[in-house]
C-alpha cells in the first residue's frame, strides 16, 4: 500500500513497495506521460516532482513516496494554462519524437523555479537528460526564452 | 490517441536505390483481403485528399513520424498543390490493410533511408494537384461556367462575376468526378506552403504527457508482457522453471516464445519484469558463446590484405599506381558495434483471435509490421491489421526488423482475446540490437614526385547488413553487398566525390554472428570517417592545406565542393583560427543529398571541446527548412555521441553493454553550437533526404580537427577507448 498525492489528487494504490514510483504512476495511477527510459536513473525521461523536488521516478520505490506530493508533466499547467516552459517549448518547436520531452520539461521547471535566470552554464550543470533525436539546442533556447517569459 | 490504419507489405527499397546502386528490394506477401475495415475520413478526393463539409482538409499519410518531421512535410507539399488553407489541414494513416485491399494506392509505408519525402513527393504533390482539380470542377459544374475561369486559393474557389465558394461545398460533388491522372505540377518557385518553416504537427501533446506511445497503450483486459531472447546471438532456450514464478504477484503466464526467448505475462509491466528477473532460464549458447570484440578483429583484420573482395567503385589502376609510387601513405581504421537505443525501448501490442489479429506498433515500416503479423499469426491478409503509432525514436531499429512484432503476436496467440502490450526492458534493447555493422578499412594512397595523388585504394574488410537482412539481393549481386559502398560507390545516390586517376574501393565481406542493422546513416558513418581522415592524412602527407587538395579531386563534383565551400567559408577557414581553436572540414553525398561540416575544436589534455560546427546541406529542395535546422543540429548529437562513447563489445558471445551507464549519449552540455546552412539548388534532379546524411560528417570535422590541434591520427572508435573525453 502506498499512500501519496498525484497533481493534486489524493491516491492509494495497492503495490509492492520496491515497486519504482515511475511505474506506480504508469500503471497504478494511470498516468502515462512520465517515461521509461532506462530505469537505472540516467536519462531522466521519468523525471517527475516529489515535494517539489525533481526526482528519476524509476529509480525512487514508491514507499519513499508515501505521504508526498508528487507532481507529472500532467500537472504542470495550471488547468488550460500552460507552464511557461511548455509554452517555450511549442513556440521553439522543441520536441522531435518527443519521448523525452515529458522528463525534460520537468527538470527544466525545477531549474527556473530555482534560478529564475540560469546561465547557460547553470543549464549545463543541472539539465543531464538524454535526447537522442538530438534537440538540446532548441532546449537551451526554450530555457532562455521561458526565464525571460 | 493517435493509432489508426491497416495494410500489407510488399516492396522495400533500401538505401542507395534506383538510381545507382541498383537496389531495389522487393519481397512478396500473401495478401489480398476483400473487405475494408478502415475508418478513414471521406469524402475522398483521390487517395491522398479528404475535405469534409466544413471545410477541413485531411491529408493522407503513409510514412511513419518519428521526430523527423515528415509527416508535416508531407501534409506542406499536398496543401501546396490543393491550394488549401494551411490552418485548416490536418492528415490521417491508412492502415497498412488498406493499402494492401487498395492495391496499395498509398505506396510504399517504409521511412528510412531518409526517404519519407524525397522518394514520395511527386506523387502526393500529384494527389494535391488533382483534388484541386476535381474541386475547381465542380464548382464550374455547379456554377456552368468554364473551369478555366475558376481560380483555387486558401480552400476558396471564386469565378467570374463575383462566384464565390469553399473546397468544404463542392467536395462531395468533386469527389464522384474522375481522378485526373499525372496532373501539372506547381513551379516551386511559387510555393506558399511548402519551402516555409511551418510549425510542425503534434507538438502540444509531446510537451503536456497527452501524445500517446506504444509504451503508453491502454485497452480493457490488457496484460503486460516482457520478454529475454537468449543473450548469445544464434542461442535458444535449455530449460526455465517456470514454478519458481507463477505464484508471484500479477504472473498471469509464464512462456517460451519461439525456440529463442522466454516470456512473462502479468498484470502489471513491474510485475512481470520482477517475475521474469527471478526466473532460472538456462540457455544452449550455441556455436558462438566462444565470440569476443577481440575474435572478430583478428578476423576482419585478415580481410584487410585477402586476395578475394568486391568491387564497388574502380577506374585506371590503383594497385599499379601504388607500387609505382614516388610515395606512400596507409593507414588503417576500425569501426564498431552501435545500439539505435530509441528513448522508447522497443514494444508491440497485439490482440489475437482465431480470426484476427490486430497489432498496435511504433513502426517505421507499417507494411513491414503487417508482414510480422501475417508471418507469426497464421492469419491470411484480410484477417490482419497494423495500427501505425507515432514513435519515441526509430533510427533504422524499427523498419526492417519486427521482431518485437514476432514476439507479441505469438505470445498473443497464447491467450486468445487478451490484448498484450509486450515491453522490453532498456536492458533487453541493449542486447538484442540490430547493430551498426563493424568495419575496419586499409587505406593506401599514392603520390607521384610532384605531391599529385596518382592513386588510392580503399579496402573495407568487414560486416554486410544486406547479407543478413536481404540475402536474395546479395545473391543478385553475385555476393557483393553494393549497400556497404554508402558514399564512395561508382554512382549513383550514394556516388563518391572525388576523381582519382587510379581508384579501386573494395569489401572483403566478413559476417560475425551478431546480427547487423540499419543504424541512421548506415554506411556512410565509416565511410565517411575513413574517406575524409584519410584525405587530411594525404593532404598532411603532401604538405597541403586539407581543403586546397580536395578542391584539387572535385572538379567533376560541383555540388559536393558547393557544399563543402559553404562550411569553409562559414567556419572562416581562410583566415586564422582564433588561439588554441583547430578546425577540421569532412563532405559526402548520401541519401542523394550533398553534405558538409566544418567544425572548431580545442584540446586540453585528454577533454577536447567542440566549439562550433557549420553544416551545409544541399537536398535539392528545401520542403520546411525549419525541421532542415533540427535535423541536423540533431544529426551532430547522434554523430558526436557515436565518436566519443558508443561501442556495443562482444564478450562470450553477447553483448557487455546493457544501458546507458555503460552506453553514454550526449547531453546538453557537451552540444556545440551549429550553424546550419540549406541550400537548396533546384531543378528537376532527383530530391535528397534529410534525417541522415548528415551524420557522417559529425566525426571526421572533429577528427581532423582534433589530429590538427595535437599531431595525433585516431583511428578506431569510440574515443573513451583511448581515455579521450568530450567537454
Amino acid at each position: 500500500m502506498a499512500r501519496f498525492t498525484v497533481n493534486g489528487r489524493a491516491v492509494d494504490i495497492d503495490v509492492d513497495p520496491n515497486t519504482p514510483l515511475l511505474w506506480a504512476i504508469r500503471e497504478n495511477v494511470g498516468l502515462t506521460g512520465t517515461k521509461y527510459g532506462c530505469g537505472i536513473a540516467q536519462c531522466g525521461a521519468c523525471t517527475v516532482h516529489v515535494d517539489g523536488v525533481a526526482t528519476r521516478s524509476c529509480a525512487f520505490p514508491v514507499s519513499a513516496a508515501e505521504g508526498k506530493q508528487i507532481t507529472t508533466i500532467e500537472g504542470l499547467a495550471q488547468g488550460n494554462t500552460l507552464h511557461k516552459v511548455q509554452q517555450a517549448w511549442i513556440e521553439h518547436e522543441v520536441p522531435q519524437c518527443g519521448y523525452c520531452q515529458s522528463g525534460m520539461i520537468m527538470a527544466v521547471a525545477q531549474l527556473l523555479k530555482n534560478k529564475p535566470k540560469p546561465t547557460d552554464a547553470d543549464i549545463d550543470s543541472t539539465i543531464t537528460n538524454i535526447c537522442r533525436c538530438g534537440t538540446f539546442q532548441q532546449v537551451r533556447a526554450a530555457i532562455h526564452a521561458a526565464a525571460n517569459a | 490517441m493517435n493509432v489508426m490504419p491497416k495494410m500489407n507489405r510488399r516492396s522495400f527499397v533500401i538505401g542507395s536505390a534506383a538510381a545507382g546502386g541498383g537496389l531495389a528490394i522487393g519481397f512478396d506477401l500473401p495478401f489480398g483481403p476483400k473487405e475494408a475495415s478502415a475508418q478513414l475520413a471521406t469524402p475522398e478526393l483521390g487517395v491522398w485528399v479528404v475535405v469534409k463539409p466544413d471545410d477541413t482538409v485531411v491529408v493522407r499519410i503513409a510514412r511513419s513520424e518519428m521526430g523527423q518531421g515528415t509527416i508535416t512535410g508531407l501534409a506542406q507539399l499536398v496543401a501546396e498543390e490543393l491550394e488549401a488553407d494551411w490552418s485548416k489541414v490536418t492528415y490521417e494513416y491508412p492502415t497498412p490493410g488498406e493499402n494492401v485491399k487498395r492495391k496499395r494506392a498509398w505506396q510504399s509505408y517504409s521511412t528510412g533511408g531518409s526517404r519519407g519525402i524525397r522518394e514520395s513527393h511527386e506523387y502526393v504533390r500529384q494527389g494535391g494537384a488533382a483534388a484541386r482539380l476535381m474541386l475547381l470542377q465542380a464548382a464550374a459544374n455547379e456554377w456552368k461556367v468554364p473551369v478555366e475561369q475558376l481560380k483555387a486559393e486558401n480552400s476558396t474557389i471564386t469565378g467570374p462575376g463575383g462566384l464565390s465558394t469553399t473546397f468544404g461545398k463542392v467536395a462531395e460533388a468533386a469527389s464522384k468526378l474522375p481522378v485526373p491522372e499525372k496532373p501539372a505540377l506547381k513551379d516551386p518557385k511559387n510555393w506558399k506552403i511548402a519551402g516555409k518553416p511551418i510549425k510542425r504537427f503534434g507538438t502540444r501533446q509531446r510537451v503536456t504527457g497527452q501524445q500517446i506511445y506504444g509504451f503508453d497503450l491502454k485497452m480493457p483486459g490488457m496484460l503486460i508482457a516482457t520478454i529475454k531472447e537468449c543473450p548469445v546471438f544464434g542461442g535458444k532456450v535449455k530449460s526455465f522453471d517456470a514454478a519458481k514464478v507463477t505464484s508471484m504477484k500479477g504472473v498471469k503466464k509464464v512462456l517460451q516464445v519461439g525456440d529463442t526467448a522466454v516470456a512473462v505475462v502479468a498484470d502489471t509491466f513491474w510485475q512481470a519484469k520482477t517475475a521474469l528477473d527471478a526466473l532460472p532460464i538456462v540457455w544452449d549458447e550455441g556455436p558462438n558463446a566462444k565470440v569476443s570484440s577481440a575474435s572478430i578483429a583478428e578476423w576482419l583484420k585478415a580481410g584487410l590484405d585477402a586476395d578475394q573482395a568486391f568491387v564497388g567503385n574502380q577506374n585506371g589502376d590503383a594497385k599499379a599506381a601504388i607500387a609505382g609510387a614516388a610515395k606512400k601513405v596507409e593507414a588503417v581504421y576500425s569501426y564498431p558495434y552501435q545500439n539505435h537505443v530509441c528513448m522508447e525501448p522497443m514494444n508491440a501490442t497485439a490482440l489475437y483471435t482465431p480470426d484476427k489479429c490486430e497489432v498496435w506498433v511504433p513502426t517505421q515500416d507499417g507494411e513491414g509490421s503487417f508482414a510480422a503479423v501475417l508471418a507469426a499469426s497464421g492469419l491470411p491478409a484480410d484477417k490482419c491489421d497494423v495500427h501505425k503509432i507515432d514513435l519515441g525514436g526509430g533510427f533504422g531499429r524499427r523498419g526492417g526488423f519486427q521482431d518485437y512484432v514476432h514476439q507479441a503476436v505469438r505470445i498473443a496467440k497464447e491467450m486468445p482475446g487478451t490484448p498484450i502490450k509486450l515491453l522490453w526492458t532498456r536492458e533487453e534493447d541493449m542486447v538484442q540490437g540490430r547493430y551498426h555493422p563493424v568495419m575496419q578499412c586499409k587505406m593506401v594512397g599514392a603520390f607521384d614526385k610532384d605531391n599529385n595523388l596518382t592513386g588510392l585504394h580503399m579496402r573495407l574488410s568487414g560486416q554486410s547488413i544486406l547479407a543478413s537482412v536481404r540475402p536474395q539481393v546479395v545473391e543478385q549481386d553475385k555476393g557483393r553487398d553494393a549497400l556497404t559502398f554508402q558514399g564512395v560507390f561508382q554512382s549513383g545516390e550514394h556516388a563518391f566525390g572525388y576523381s582519382v586517376p587510379n581508384l579501386l574501393i573494395d569489401h572483403s565481406m566478413r559476417n560475425p554472428h551478431v546480427p547487423p542493422g540499419f543504424w541512421r546513416g548506415v554506411n556512410i558513418n565509416q565511410n565517411c570517417i575513413f574517406i575524409e581522415c584519410f584525405m587530411d592524412e594525404l593532404a598532411a602527407a603532401a604538405g597541403q592545406d586539407p581543403l586546397t587538395f580536395r578542391r584539387k579531386l572535385m572538379d567533376k563534383h560541383p555540388r559536393n565542393l558547393a557544399v563543402l565551400n559553404a562550411v569553409a567559408e562559414r567556419i572562416g577557414w581562410d583566415k586564422p583560427a582564433p588561439q588554441g581553436i583547430y578546425r577540421g572540414l569532412a563532405h559526402m553525398k548520401a541519401f542523394n543529398a550533398y553534405v558538409a561540416g566544418a567544425a572548431e575544436v580545442s584540446v586540453t589534455g585528454d577533454k577536447i571541446k567542440v566549439h562550433r560546427i557549420v553544416a551545409a546541406t544541399d537536398a535539392t529542395y528545401a520542403v520546411n527548412p525549419a525541421q532542415i535546422d533540427r535535423q541536423v543540429a540533431g544529426s551532430f548529437v547522434y554523430g558526436l555521441s557515436a565518436l566519443f562513447w558508443q561501442e556495443c563489445t562482444v564478450k562470450d558471445g553477447r553483448i557487455v553493454e546493457t544501458n546507458f551507464d555503460t552506453y553514454d549519449s550526449m547531453r546538453i552540455a557537451q552540444m556545440p553550437k551549429v550553424e546550419t546552412i540549406s541550400m537548396p539548388s533546384g531543378g528537376s534532379g532527383p530530391w535528397g533526404g534529410i534525417g541522415e546524411p548528415t551524420i557522417c560528417v559529425a566525426a571526421p570535422a572533429v577528427m581532423n580537427a582534433y589530429a590538427k590541434a595535437t599531431g595525433t591520427r585516431i583511428r578506431s572508435f569510440p574515443l573513451k577507448n583511448h581515455k579521450l573525453q568530450i567537454a
